[in-house]
Formats: C-alpha cells, sequence, structure tokens
C-alpha cells in the first residue's frame, strides 16, 4: 500500500455483527487448524490467540486502511481481521515459499506491508519500541493514517513500555497503544508480577489518556476503538486501550495449562467472545441455528482450502539460505 | 580542500546529506543542543533532543525508517548500544530478512568510543565487533576526517543500517576534507579498504586510531630497511578482503592492529580469512597486537597504553621481516 499526504481519510463501511462474528470465527478456525495440525505430527511451536478474538476484531474493524499496525507473536488475529490471506499466513507458519514472508518468519513475526502491518516483533515489547518511529514517518511525510501497537501486559512489565509511551507522548507520535491484558505473561500470572490488575493506569503519568474494555465483547471493543482511534486520528496524540481479556490455550502449542487454575479458567471460558455473541444475535433473532452452523461451516471451508494451499507449498530454495539479509 | 576536525567533517557530511534529502532527520541525546548549525538549517523536527533512553531513540530510528524516513541516532558512548541492542541487533538487523524483504532500514548510529577523554570503561569500550557478527548490519569506523565525511555521506545513503563508530582520540584531529563543491567525489563507498601507504616487505593492517600509529611504526621502519605497506580498513563490515588479501599476497607477512580486545575481535576474523585464502604467500607467521581482555582505565597513561603503540607495532614487524619461511607446501 503506498501512502502519501494526499490519501483519502475514509472510514470504510461499518461492520454488521454478523460481520464481526465470521471474521471471530475465521480466526478460531484458522487457530483451530494450527492446534490440530500441531497434534498431528511435527509442527512449529506457535502461539495461539484463542479467546482474544474479540480484541482483534473490535480494534482492526475500527480502522481505515491508511492507517498502520504493529503486532507481536500472538499475532494470527490482526493478521486474519486485516484483511491476510489465512493461506498465506498458514504458509508462513509452515515455512513455506508463499507465504507473506516467504518462509523467513515463521509463525512469530508475520508482517504484511500491503495490509499496513509493518514490523511485527516477537521480542516481547520490540513492537513498542518501533511505533513511536512508525507514527514519527507518519507525521513528517503527511497522511490521516494512525499507528496501532499491539502488546500484551507482559511487553507492559518490560521497560520499553515506558520508553515508548513517553517519547511518543514527548513528540506528539499518532500512535494507538492496544493493550491485551490477556492475564498471562508467558507462563507467570500477572498477579505475580504487577500491583495493579491494569495497564491503563499507566498511561496517565504520561501525559496519555487511557480507557479500559470488556476485551470479551466484541461490540464494546469496537465502540471503545473507534473512540480511541478518532480521538488520536484528531489530536494526533497517543492514546491507551485496553481491552480485559483471556489467553484461552498455553502460553505455546503444544498445549499445557497444567500451571493455570481451573477455576479461573472456567470462569473465562463462560465468557468466550464467540459464545457471547453468538447468544446475543441468537437472543436478538439476528442468527438461527441453521445460520449459525452455516458461519461456522463457512469459517472452517475458508480455512480447509488454507490448509491445502499451504501444505501443497514448496518450501523456500536452499540456495536462498542467506539472499535478502541487505537491500 | 578545507582543514576541519573529524567531528567537524562529520556535522558537514550531516549537513550535506540534510540539505540534499528531507527524509534525513538526526536525533539523540543533546542532538539538537550540541548540533545547532543543523538544527538552525533544517529546524526542530528534524533535529531533535530525545530522553536518555537508547533502547526508544534506536527503535524509533528502525520504525521510521522501515516506513519512509532515513534516521541519523547519535547514541552519544558506545557503550550505551548495550540499551539498543535489541533495537539494532533484533529489529534492524534482522527484520529485513525475516519479512521476505518487505521492509529495509536505512538508518545510520552514531557512537564514540576508544581511548582519550579517561571516560572509564562504561563510556569507552571498543566492541565494534559484536555487530560485525550481528547480520544485517554494517559497520564503519574511519580514521581521517575525510574518510569521517565521505563515509558518513555513504552510511546515510545506505538502504541498511550502520553503525558507524568515531574513535574520541581523533575527533578533534585536523586534516584535509574536501568541501561541498567536490560533490559526490566526496564519498568514501562502504566496503572499501585504503592503502595509507604503500611499501613490500610487510602489511599493516589496522582501522580508526592505530591506523595513525601504523603509519608511524611505517615511518620508523623505513629508516630501518623495512618497507611496510599501511591497510586502513574503514569499514568493519563489509569487509574488503580483496584489498587485504591482495596486499598479503605481495608481502608476505602481516601485523594485525587494534585497540579492541583480541578474543574475537576483528582481528580474528582478518587472520583468519588470511589464513584459509593466503596461506600459501605467508612468508612469517600472522601477529596480532591488541588491547587485553581487560576493561579501559580511566587512569590517563593505563588508557592510552590499552591501543597497541607504533614502537610495538614497528618491532612486530621488525621480527616478521627478519622471517622468511620456506614456500615449500606441508601438506
Amino acid at each position: 500500500m503506498r501512502l502519501s499526504a494526499d490519501t483519502p481519510s475514509t472510514p470504510p463501511p461499518a461492520p454488521t455483527r454478523l460481520d464481526l462474528l465470521s471474521a471471530m470465527l475465521k480466526i478460531r478456525a484458522y487457530e483451530e487448524q494450527i492446534v490440530a495440525f500441531h497434534a498431528a505430527g511435527p509442527f512449529p511451536n506457535v502461539c495461539t490467540s484463542v479467546g482474544q478474538e474479540a480484541a482483534a476484531v473490535g480494534v482492526v474493524s475500527a480502522l481505515r486502511a491508511e492507517d498502520q499496525i504493529l503486532t507481536n507473536h500472538r499475532s494470527a488475529g490482526h493478521l486474519l481481521a486485516r484483511g491476510a490471506d489465512p493461506g498465506r499466513m498458514l504458509a508462513e507458519v509452515m515455512g513455506r515459499s508463499t507465504g507473506y514472508c516467504q518462509g523467513r518468519s515463521g509463525t512469530l513475526h508475520i508482517s504484511v506491508k500491503e495490509l499496513g502491518v509493518v514490523l511485527t516483533s516477537t521480542i516481547v515489547g520490540g513492537e513498542l519500541s518501533l511505533a513511536p518511529g512508525v507514527a514519527l514517518s507518519r507525521a513528517m511525510l503527511g497522511g490521516e493514517g494512525i499507528v496501532v501497537c499491539f502488546f500484551g501486559d507482559g511487553a507492559a512489565c518490560e521497560g520499553i513500555f515506558h520508553e515508548s509511551l513517553n517519547l511518543a507522548s514527548v513528540w506528539n507520535l499518532p500512535v494507538l497503544y492496544v493493550c491485551e491484558n490477556n492475564q498471562w505473561q508467558a507462563f507467570v500470572h500477572r498477579t505475580e508480577t504487577m500491583k495493579g490488575d491494569f495497564v491503563a493506569p499507566w498511561a496517565a503519568p504520561y501525559g496519555i489518556e487511557s480507557l479500559t474494555v470488556d476485551g470479551n465483547d466484541v461490540e464494546a471493543v469496537r465502540k471503545a476503538a473507534l473512540q480511541a482511534a478518532a480521538q488520536v486520528r484528531e489530536t494526533r496524540r497517543p492514546f491507551l486501550l485496553e481491552a480485559w481479556t483471556y489467553r484461552q490455550r498455553g502460553h505455546m502449542e503444544p498445549h499445557d495449562q497444567s500451571y493455570v487454575d481451573p477455576a479461573e479458567l472456567e470462569a473465562w471460558l463462560a465468557k468466550d467472545p464467540i459464545a457471547r455473541l453468538e447468544a446475543r444475535l441468537l437472543a436478538d433473532g439476528e442468527l438461527t441455528t441453521a445460520s449459525l452452523e452455516a458461519l461456522h461451516a463457512q469459517a472452517r471451508h475458508a480455512i480447509d482450502a488454507a490448509a491445502e494451499f499451504a501444505t501443497s507449498s514448496p518450501y523456500p530454495d536452499l540456495s536462498d539460505l542467506a539472499a535478502g539479509v541487505y537491500a | 580542500m578545507t582543514q576541519m576536525t573529524f567531528h567537524d567533517a562529520v556535522e558537514a557530511a550531516l549537513h550535506e546529506e540534510m540539505a540534499r534529502d528531507p527524509r534525513v532527520l538526526m536525533f539523540g541525546e543533546g542532538t539538537a543542543t550540541k548540533r545547532k548549525g543543523l538544527l538552525k538549517a533544517f529546524g526542530p523536527a528534524r533535529v531533535r533532543n530525545t530522553p536518555l533512553a537508547e533502547g526508544i531513540i534506536t527503535g524509533t530510528a528502525a520504525g521510521a525508517a522501515a516506513t519512509g524516513l532515513r534516521p541519523v541516532v547519535d547514541l552519544t558512548f558506545a557503550p550505551f548500544l548495550c540499551f539498543a541492542m535489541d533495537e539494532l541487533v533484533n529489529s534492524a538487523g534482522k527484520l529485513r530478512y525475516m519479512s521476505g524483504g518487505q521492509f529495509s532500514f536505512p538508518m545510520v548510529a552514531l557512537a564514540m568510543t576508544g581511548g582519550g577523554w579517561s571516560v572509564g570503561a562504561q563510556h569507552n569500550h571498543n566492541l565494534e565487533a559484536w555487530f560485525v557478527h550481528a547480520p544485517g548490519l554494517k559497520v564503519v569506523m574511519p580514521s581521517t576526517p575525510a574518510d569521517a565525511k565521505g563515509l558518513m555521506k555513504a552510511a546515510i545513503r545506505d538502504e541498511n543500517p550502520v553503525l558507524f563508530f568515531m574513535d574520541i582520540g581523533l575527533l578533534f584531529t585536523p586534516g584535509d576534507v574536501p568541501g561541498e563543491e567536490a560533490g559526490d567525489e566526496t564519498m568514501v563507498p562502504l566496503g572499501q579498504a585504503a592503502i595509507c601507504r604503500e611499501g613490500t616487505d610487510v602489511t599493516l593492517i589496522s582501522y580508526a586510531k592505530t591506523v595513525h600509529a601504523c603509519l608511524a611504526a611505517a615511518e620508523t621502519l623505513a629508516g630501518q630497511g623495512v618497507s611496510a605497506e599501511v591497510v586502513d580498513l574503514r569499514t568493519l563490515k563489509p569487509l574488503d578482503e580483496a584489498t587485504i588479501l591482495a596486499s598479503v599476497r605481495r608481502t608476505g607477512r602481516a601485523v594485525i592492529v587494534h585497540e579492541a580486545s583480541r578474543l574475537c575481535g576483528v582481528g580474528a576474523e582478518i587472520a583468519a580469512l588470511i589464513s584459509e585464502q593466503a596461506f600459501e604467500s605467508l612468508k612469517a607467521p600472522l601477529v596480532r597486537l591488541t588491547g587485553p581482555d581487560a576493561p579501559v582505565s580511566a587512569s590517563y597513561p593505563l588508557e592510552q597504553a590499552f591501543a597497541p603503540q607504533a614502537d610495538a607495532i614497528a618491532e612486530a614487524a621488525r621480527q616478521l621481516a627478519a622471517r622468511n619461511l620456506e614456500a615449500a607446501p606441508i601438506w
């Protein structure tokens, strides 16, 4: 995507509630495919975003084409919500040459420049270190776009989180910081590493406004993200949006939650973002059991096709081992 | 030609490149405070002070470089690069390859190092080899004001991240520098070593301040009947292997000299290169003269003694010149 000062700032058409559900179902189906691949045999270790679909879809649906996204190791939701092809994503995870990064990234650092998904870093906090620079380009080269940076409560405990917010505030950079507080920092619960429950209060000392939202309610996230993005767009200043959510699986595949309190897990599974929207739509008469089943099948088919594309894609040529290190 | 210091030559290069390309900007700790000329010429949007926070300075440069700007960041003293390692090594150095070539990182990170100011080991540490070892980065360490200007211009125009090390001991040494009227003639391409003095008996290979020690040693050696060639690497990565090998093949002897510590230093790589590719030309074993495996002392005499001195270089070269291994193959 070529960005320039004359790029028009056009709000995309508002998605329907069914669109939001479909987007979340596609992410869930994608992650379930990853889990199935992993269970079936040798497969790269992958960090899934199961349970965090509402945060991804709610925020990304509030963005415009000219906006840019930085994400992290748990990025499938952000990429798919932005319109990435699940086939090319799976191919990347599987190290195939048809992947978005020609198989050089693997699962952990997929970037898709053409969709404005720039500079994924899997060093926790790396995305926070890069975001002000992307926003500085926006500020100096023109254009209406804003920069959205997804990170977690774990990254917020890195020093670079504080350096990033401080600089973005001092330099008036249009960064929408989105903290997906999923309660887990790799293998450690956030209650062991943070005194408070929320990250959002850490914004105010840097002169940054913040908002915390139920991250498992996609409609609430979308509403909050529209408000936050509008503020960044208008003020050209940073804002911090915290989505309160939960990582439903272990830190990575192979799945292990032996260290997770079963009561906590059960409570959060009862708040599953997809089930919640489905129940709402069924209650409101926007869905029937049959039409819901059709949406599930649609998502499943899309991912089946993606899996077929990825598994039939070739590996990169070995002669490319050290190609493309330098520009 | 104009006489100017190394420091002023770097500033002249920055000025010329910022005037040429509006995407070039500079920020760092005290950049706007210290570089008043740049600030006046290009304004506060392009010449910025930052917090004392090397991580975010460098991450911001990498993010900006990947999305259309060409930042130069001043990280001041080289040991502070430890706070910017993730951003330099994991982001700027790797993300081009890892993204399948979607992004490039045209940025320059500036840092001072080397003995001269008695600032001690947390402000003076010749750690250039760390970055030579990191994929995706380029590393420059000039020895003269003219090269400093020419290499800075080339570094800013390069599409890759460049570490630009300035030897503290050379910062205020004046030298002849081509002016702006020389245009692109002032450019010194990355990856090209210079032969600063031609000779036939031994090659002295070095970079930064110890190039001057090698030149002084060569002068002494000339009076003693030993003809020494002096190679200034100028760029440590990419390394100008052809110039090194061609010189050693002519002389058959090499003394490799740098201020940085010996173990896994740049000199080790050069010695390996010569051993692998010019072994048959050697008339004597290779010699390395380097700093010790120790932090640099703040005490001035100890700090100065850290770097190899001209008399030691001359003595090593004299001993080598006296040796003449039979070229008969031993295999």
